[in-house]
């Protein structure tokens, strides 16, 4: 199969798919999920370093002399379909792109510790930055390293992790890292649409960073944290879909109305059809790109542009699909549906929409837009 | 969805892609395609076994895994040799063919596989009726036993090949006092038989690639019955199956099929395009790009022999982009969307969904998703067997089809 993406399953990522679901069947039950989003602490960082930590998750992708597990993009994105499927609370997007981040930039004893799972991370951009955007003008760095700045809408901001700021100084944009705790930061929380996923504002005035990529590589750190995570992002989606789906399946397997289960309706069937059509579309368009970023394939902005374009859609019709076809019970706080509406709404502005996503593959492909009007 | 006993079954040991093209090489060298007559080198590529891998040795096959065709097809290819043109006699290969080794005799599986396969006897199908085009178990096509052989009468539609074909793989009612699907049995109908006639259909193109064949008291010898009298349904849905794993199964490059013609009118008319347009064209070629990962996955699940339903939902995801995207093409090409290449009736030979001009592949891209299974039965079918819910009542499963209301 010269030239195609694999975009089936190894038997190590089967493995791995049931060990992280089981890990999250026992300790991230859908009402567990529920009542952790209405309390101080949004984030479940207990169920966060049982994954990182003792399944090793943190440093899926990162080599093993570094301190990780060494394997690929591929493995991390079938951890992504689980933590979607699950809605789970745990800052895992953040470290997989401050991980991709790392594996450009030089910071070998603070990656080390990301990837024992000891060290929450994340990359101090808004949560909707898209790969290829301009480098961040948001923080400006002193000659001493000194951060001042606000960035706007950070997701997966740990208390006791650390941030990779982009920020630009005297000699052109860089990257810094930052404990979340240090002098200088503060964190602005944010109501979010998301529950499951709250984003924040974060300030920096005066923070001391510590320069981890310059300006020959500062940029390209970054492009390799915002493209491995839309790619892995599409996989999350891919989790979310399918969970809906099969939920709406389930209930509706069940639900009787007019004497009749409502899963036998055929008006209802053709809908189901369509998404499970869907999902199995998502799946293959996630599979490639995951694929693609792990063998640093130059096809894998196209890939991942492809699958963010199409799976966003895929994550937001499941879900919308499973609040409807739910019914009354769908549009409660009580049923999960709506943690999962959430979800798929957020991570359809999370680094590219759709839309912003085509216009990249516009460019990419050679479908130029017309020429403007003069 | 493998849908015969091809692929990896017992006999497929020892055949990797080097054996084959060691086989490839001893054949090339015994029948040099240069000096060889086409038929002739047909029929020997059958005898050597590589006509179709997966089938039985001794019937054009060399019990091994259906992958490795490819590499066969591949170094034939690459030697220059002639293929049996399989877009001509694709319901053949892709219908009958893998009927008649699952239930087929060894005489029927000798007599009629080498033909079929090197194109000498062309196939058609005949199966829809005029009254039974999704619900096709309610055929009143009828068979009677008459001794030795079975007189049949009745009208079939959308036959492809019919003014071509030697042979017909025909479904008939043979016990009307029994439920429909109980009732009906699977025959080889000899086209040139007295009482066939086939009349052209001419469709919303203009041309007319189908025809409907009328039987009268045509005569069917009991040797040409596949299968158990009475057994058709079950025997027909091998074919069906095939169908629709045809239809969509057609492996594609990137921004191959119907988005390439889209893609190329956008690339050379810049004077056509709008902001609108724009983002359009992008969402249909992304969906293409998906739908040719999706079918990519069912072929790399067939490969390793795992294939899942993934398969069912090729042909559905295919008929609607195809109508999407050329409906699209004809919209952005403005004014010369309004001309049609010609309405002229004629009877092609070959079909290709993706030919001509935009006009006609637009027109050609609805019947997409009725030919080979509504996409609404496929949306059943999906919803009932892949995802399990229960089907619609029914009140006419256990009722004899003499007595179903008409």
């Amino acid at each position: 199969m010269t030239g195609s993406p694999d975009l089936l399953y190894s038997d190590v990522e089967d493995d791995l798919r049931a060990a992280v679901r089981d890990v999250l069947a026992d300790h991230c039950p859908p009402a567990a999920v529920l009542a952790r989003c209405e309390s101080a602490q949004p984030y479940d960082m207990a169920l966060y370093r049982r994954l990182a930590a003792d399944l090793g998750l943190a440093g899926l992708t990162v080599p093993e002399q570094a301190g990780g597990q060494g394997a690929s993009a591929r493995e991390l994105a079938v951890v992504m379909e689980e933590l979607g499927r699950a809605v789970a609370p745990v800052p895992f997007l953040g470290v997989a792109m401050a991980t991709a981040v790392l594996a450009v930039a030089d910071a070998p004893q603070t990656l080390k510790r990301i990837a024992a799972g000891e060290l929450p991370a994340a990359v101090a951009v808004p949560l909707t930055t898209t790969p290829g955007a301009a480098f961040p003008a948001a923080v400006r760095a002193g000659a001493d390293g000194a951060l001042t700045g606000r960035v706007t809408s950070v997701a997966d901001v740990s208390a006791d992790g650390v941030l990779l700021v982009p920020a630009t100084g005297p000699d052109g944009p860089g990257l810094f890292e930052v404990p979340v705790g240090a002098a200088g930061v503060r964190v602005e929380p944010v109501v979010s649409l998301d529950l499951t996923r709250p984003v924040a504002h974060v300030v920096f005035d005066g923070a001391a960073g510590r320069a981890v990529a310059g300006a020959g590589t500062a940029a390209r750190a970054l492009e390799a944290g915002l493209l491995a995570g839309a790619g892995l992002l599409a996989s999350e989606q891919l989790g979310v879909a399918e969970r809906c789906l099969e939920m709406t399946v389930a209930y509706l397997g069940e639900r009787r109305q007019f004497a009749r289960v409502v899963g036998s309706f055929q008006a209802v069937k053709h809908r189901l059809a369509d998404l499970w059509q869907e999902v199995v579309s998502a799946r293959a368009a996630a599979r490639a790109a995951a694929d693609a970023l792990a063998v640093s394939s130059p096809d894998a902005p196209v890939a991942v542009s492809v699958a963010q374009a199409y799976c966003s859609r895929v994550a937001v019709h499941a879900a919308e699909e499973c609040v409807q076809l739910h019914g009354g019970i769908g549009m409660t706080w009580e049923h999960p549906a709506h943690l999962y509406l959430k979800r798929a709404k957020a991570d359809e502005l999370a680094l590219g929409t759709p839309g912003r996503h085509r216009a990249l593959l516009a460019a990419a492909v050679r479908l130029p837009p017309p020429a403007p009007e003069s | 969805m493998t849908t015969d006993d091809g692929g990896t079954g017992p006999g497929s040991a020892g055949w990797g892609p080097d054996e084959v093209r060691e086989r490839v090489r001893e054949f090339l060298a015994a029948h040099d395609p240069a000096v060889t007559e086409r038929t002739e080198f047909l029929r020997a590529r059958f005898d050597a076994g590589l006509a179709w891998a997966h089938f039985p040795v001794g019937l054009g096959g060399l019990g091994a895994p259906r992958s490795l065709q490819a590499v066969a097809d591949a170094e034939l290819a690459a030697a220059g040799a002639p293929d049996n043109d399989p877009q001509r006699i694709g319901i053949g290969l892709g219908m009958a063919a893998p009927t008649i080794l699952r239930y087929g005799t060894p005489e029927q599986k000798e007599r009629f596989l080498r033909p079929l396969w090197t194109g000498e006897e062309v196939w058609c199908q005949l199966f829809s009726e005029p009254g039974a085009g999704s619900d096709l178990a309610s055929l009143r096509t009828r068979a009677v036993r008459d001794g030795d052989t079975w007189v049949v009468d009745g009208q079939k539609v959308w036959t492809s090949s019919a003014h071509t074909a030697r042979w017909a793989i025909l479904i008939a009612r043979t016990d009307p006092d029994v439920p429909k699907h109980r009732g009906i049995t699977y025959f080889v109908c000899d086209m040139t038989a007295p009482g066939v006639e086939v009349r052209p259909l001419r469709q919303i193109t203009g041309e007319a690639e189908f025809n409907e064949v009328f039987l009268t008291g045509v005569r069917i010898p009991d040797a040409h019955r596949l299968g158990d009298e009475g057994d058709g349904w079950r025997v027909a849905q091998a074919t069906l199956m095939n169908e629709r794993v045809a239809i969509g199964g057609n492996p594609l490059p990137r921004e191959g099929g119907m988005i390439a013609r889209a893609a190329a009118v956008w690339r050379e008319r810049p004077e056509l395009r709008t902001l609108q347009l724009h983002d359009r064209l992008l969402e249909l070629w992304v969906e293409a790009e998906v739908a040719r990962l999706g079918a990519e996955r069912v072929r790399q699940q067939l490969a390793v022999g795992a294939p899942g339903p993934e398969g069912s939902g090729l042909k559905l995801a295919f008929a609607g982009l195809n109508q999407r995207i050329s409906g699209f093409e004809v919209e952005l090409l403005g004014e010369d969307g309004l001309r049609y290449e010609d309405w002229t009736m004629v009877r092609p030979e070959k079909v290709d969904f993706y030919g001509r001009d935009a006009g006609y592949r637009y027109l050609r891209a609805k019947g997409n998703s009725i030919e080979g299974g509504t996409s609404e039965i496929l949306r059943n079918i999906i919803a009932e067997r892949v995802l399990g819910l229960p089907a619609e009542p029914r009140n006419d499963k256990d009722v004899a089809w003499k007595d179903l209301p008409r």
